[in-house]
C-alpha cells in the first residue's frame, strides 16, 4: 500500500491514539488529510 | 504555608427516568429512530433504586468501600451485590429519584419546576427525614398541581416532563417562549445539575463540621452553562448553589474546562487559600443528565443493566494549614500546555513527569496516582477499555522510560500506584476528584505519604479548538510540625530538586 | 461512530470517489475498532447514523497496524503514538479490523 494521492479520514478516539497525533504522523507524507476528529465515550 | 483538604463529600442520585428522558443517547435515538429495538428493550435494562444501591462501585463513590477492597471483587460487578448495602455512606449518599425531584424545585427560584399534587404528598414525608437538608429547604417544596395541569404543559406548552416509575409526575417551564438558553430542556439540566451540587454541599458541611457561614468561596466546576441568550454561558452555579445550600457569607464562581475543570478548581481554590485571599474555599460540581445512559446502546446490546444510571455530585473543603490536614502542594503542579500537543506520552508526560521532575521527585515517590478513574464496568463493554488502568500503564511505561522502573516491574507498578474506577461516566466527576477524600483517609491514617491527582479534559468537543487539556497535583502528608523543626534547613527532595535543576543548567551549556 | 462524523465520511466519499479514501482509525480496542471499521464499509451496525444501510466499503485500518504503520516515519511514530501501543491490545486490533476488512472493503 502506498500513502501517495490518497485521501485520509482519521477517527481518533480520546483513549486511544487521539486524531491530532495520527494528523502529525502523517505530515510529511503524500497523503491529503480530508477530516481528522478525534472521538469521546466518557 | 500550602492550604489542606480538610472535608470531602460524595453524592449520587439514582434517575432511571432520566436516563430514558433526558440522556441524549435516548433523545438523540428517539429523533432519528423512534421506532427502534433499542428503545423498546431499553426499560427491560433500567435497575431498580435497591440495585442501584447495592452496586459496589456505588457503594464505594460514597465511602462503605475502599478503592482497595472494590479491586479485590472480581470484575464484572454488575451482577454482584454489595450485601448489606446502605443509601448512607461515609462520604455522602445515594438519593433516590424522587426524593431528588423535589431538592430540584427546592432549588429552583423562578416557580419553573411543577410537580403533581399526589406525588408530593406521597414522597415529601420522606424528604422531612433527610438529616442534612434543614427546614429551610424543605419549606421550598411546594403543594403541587393537578395531574391534567401537569400534562397539558408538557403536551402544549413545550415544557419538559418530569417522570418517576414511568409516570409523568411533574415538569419543568420553560422561562422564555424564543430563547433556546432558557428551554425547559436547559433548565432540566441546569437544576438537575444545581440540585445535586446543593446535596453534596450539605453533605459537605457534614463531614467537615465547618457551619454554613465560615464558607467564604464556593467553585464550581460541572460541564453546564446557565445564561440566557445574551450571555448564554454567564454563569455562577457557585453562588446559586451556595444559597440553596445556606452558604451566606459565601460568593463563587465557575470554572469549566471539561473533564478536567475540577482539578483546575482544586488548584485555584488551594492557591486563594495559600495566598490568604479566603480561608475557606468549597469546590463542588453536579451531576449530568445528558450523559444519563451514554453507552447504554451498548449496554443493551451485550444483555447488561443500564450502568449509567446516576447522577453524581461531590464537594470538598479546602482551608488553610492546621498543621494535620493533608496539603495540597502547589510547588509541584503539573499542566498540558498548548505546545504540549495530543499524543498520549506527552500528555502525561507534561502532567506526571515533569512536575516530579521539577521538584527532584521520581515517579514512585508518589504513592498513589489518582488520573481518570472512570468504572471499568461502564467504559469496557463500550469499547473505551479500562481508563484508570490505561493512564496508570502509561505513568508505569513513564517510569521504564526513564530507567527508574525495570520493564518486568511494569505490573507490580500499576498494582501498587494505580486502582480501580469506580466513579458513574459523568464527565466532569471520574477525574481526579472521586479519590480526594480516600486520599486525606489514607494519609491521615499513615497509609500512604502522597497522591497525585490527575485531571484531563478533552476540549475537542467544544468544537474551539483541538487540544487537549489536563492539570495536576500532589496532596501529601501534613508537612507543619517536621517543617517546624527542620527550618531553617531544606528537605531532601528540594536538595535533589536543586542538583537536578543544576546538572541541567550544566547540559545545556556544553550543548550550547 | 458518532452521527456527524458519519455525516462527514458519507459526504467525503461522494465527493471525492469512495475508492481514494484510507479511514485511519486511534479506537482504544478492538471491539470498538471493529464497529467503526463496519461502519465505514458494511453501514453503521447500530442503526443510528445516516450511514445506516450504506456500504461504502472503504479502506480502513487502525494506525497501530503495521500495514499504516510501516508507511510512517517511525521516529515521529515513536513520539506521537509509541508508548500508547504498547498499552493497547494490538493483536486484538488487527483480529477484528482484518476480519471485517476481509468481509467488507471493496477498494
Amino acid at each position: 500500500m502506498s500513502l501517495l494521492n490518497r485521501k485520509i479520514i482519521i477517527i481518533g478516539d480520546r483513549d486511544g491514539i487521539p486524531g491530532p497525533a495520527i494528523e502529525e504522523c502523517l505530515k510529511g507524507t503524500e497523503a491529503e488529510i480530508l477530516f481528522s476528529s478525534t472521538e469521546c465515550f466518557v | 504555608m500550602n492550604s489542606v483538604l480538610t472535608a470531602a463529600s460524595y453524592i449520587l442520585v439514582h434517575a432511571p427516568d432520566m436516563v430514558v428522558h433526558n440522556g441524549t443517547t435516548q433523545t438523540t435515538e428517539r429523533v432519528v429512530n423512534p421506532g427502534s429495538e433499542y428503545l423498546k428493550q431499553l426499560p427491560e435494562h433500567i435497575r431498580s433504586y435497591d440495585q442501584a444501591v447495592a452496586y459496589a462501585p456505588n457503594q464505594t463513590y460514597i465511602g462503605n468501600m475502599t478503592p482497595g477492597q472494590l479491586g479485590e471483587m472480581e470484575q464484572p460487578w454488575h451482577d454482584m451485590p454489595v450485601a448489606g448495602a446502605t443509601r448512607e455512606g461515609r462520604y455522602g449518599e445515594i438519593m433516590p429519584q424522587d426524593e431528588f425531584l423535589l431538592l430540584m424545585q427546592a432549588s429552583d427560584m423562578f416557580d419553573l419546576v411543577r410537580l403533581d399534587r399526589a406525588f408530593v404528598a406521597k414522597t415529601k414525608p420522606a424528604l422531612e427525614k433527610h438529616p442534612l437538608l434543614g427546614q429551610e429547604i424543605l419549606a421550598l417544596v411546594k403543594a403541587g398541581e393537578d395531574a391534567s395541569d401537569i400534562a397539558r404543559a408538557v403536551n402544549e406548552e413545550h415544557a419538559e416532563g418530569l417522570y418517576h416509575m414511568g409516570q409523568l409526575v411533574g415538569y419543568v417551564k420553560r422561562a422564555h417562549d424564543v430563547d433556546a438558553n432558557l428551554s425547559a430542556h436547559v433548565l432540566l439540566e441546569n437544576l438537575a445539575s444545581k440540585a445535586s451540587a446543593v446535596l453534596a454541599l450539605r453533605h459537605l458541611l457534614h463531614t467537615s463540621g465547618v457551619a454554613p457561614e465560615e464558607i467564604e468561596y464556593v467553585i464550581e466546576c460541572s460541564e453546564e452553562a446557565c445564561g440566557d441568550m445574551n450571555q448564554r454561558g454567564g454563569g455562577n452555579m457557585a453562588k446559586a448553589a451556595a444559597e440553596v445550600a445556606g452558604l451566606g457569607n459565601a460568593t463563587g464562581s465557575d470554572v469549566r474546562g471539561f473533564c478536567a475543570a475540577p482539578s483546575h478548581a482544586f488548584v485555584m481554590a488551594a492557591s486563594l487559600v495559600k495566598a490568604g485571599t479566603f480561608k475557606k474555599v468549597a469546590v463542588t460540581a453536579g451531576g449530568s443528565t445528558a450523559k444519563l445512559g451514554m453507552n447504554a446502546k451498548d449496554h443493551v446490546r451485550k444483555g447488561l443493566p443500564v450502568l449509567e444510571d446516576v447522577l453524581g455530585g461531590f464537594a470538598v473543603l479546602i482551608t488553610a494549614d492546621d498543621g494535620k490536614n493533608p496539603e495540597i502542594d502547589l510547588d509541584i503542579v503539573g499542566r498540558h500546555t498548548v505546545g504540549t500537543g495530543a499524543s498520549p506520552q506527552a500528555v502525561i508526560t507534561s502532567l506526571v513527569l515533569s512536575p516530579l521532575e521539577r521538584a527532584g521527585m521520581k515517579i514512585q515517590d508518589i504513592d498513589k496516582f489518582a488520573a481518570e478513574l472512570q468504572n471499568p464496568d461502564i467504559t469496557k463493554p463500550a469499547g473505551a477499555g479500562d481508563v484508570p488502568q490505561a493512564n496508570f500503564k502509561m505513568i508505569g511505561a513513564l517510569a521504564v522510560k526513564t530507567g527508574e522502573l525495570d520493564r518486568g516491574g511494569l505490573n507490580g507498578f500499576i498494582e501498587q500506584h494505580g486502582m480501580v474506577g469506580w466513579a458513574p461516566t459523568q464527565g466532569h466527576i471520574p477525574s481526579g476528584a472521586p479519590y480526594m477524600g480516600f486520599a486525606r483517609q489514607a494519609i491521615l491514617d499513615g497509609e500512604m505519604e502522597k497522591a497525585m491527582i490527575i485531571g484531563k479534559g478533552s476540549l475537542f468537543l467544544g468544537r474551539l479548538t483541538n487540544q487537549f487539556d489536563g492539570i495536576s497535583f500532589v496532596l501529601r502528608k501534613n508537612r507543619g510540625a517536621a517543617q517546624q523543626q527542620q527550618e531553617p534547613g531544606i528537605s531532601k527532595e528540594e536538595v535533589r530538586g536543586m542538583i537536578a535543576e543544576a546538572l541541567r543548567s550544566f547540559a545545556a551549556s556544553m550543548e550550547g | 461512530m458518532d452521527l456527524e462524523n458519519q455525516k462527514r465520511v458519507k459526504d467525503l466519499a461522494e465527493k471525492h470517489g469512495p475508492e481514494n479514501i484510507l479511514v485511519i482509525l486511534g479506537a482504544a480496542e478492538g471491539e470498538a475498532a471493529g464497529i467503526a471499521a463496519e461502519t465505514v464499509t458494511a453501514g453503521d451496525p447500530t442503526y443510528a447514523g445516516p450511514l445506516t444501510g450504506v456500504q461504502l466499503g472503504l479502506s480502513v485500518y487502525h494506525v497501530c497496524e503495521e500495514e499504516i504503520k510501516s508507511l510512517l516515519d517511525p521516529a515521529v511514530y515513536d513520539e506521537q503514538i509509541g508508548m500508547m501501543e504498547m498499552v493497547l491490545d494490538v493483536d486484538d486490533i488487527v483480529s477484528e479490523m482484518s476480519a471485517i476488512r476481509d468481509e467488507h472493503t471493496k477498494y
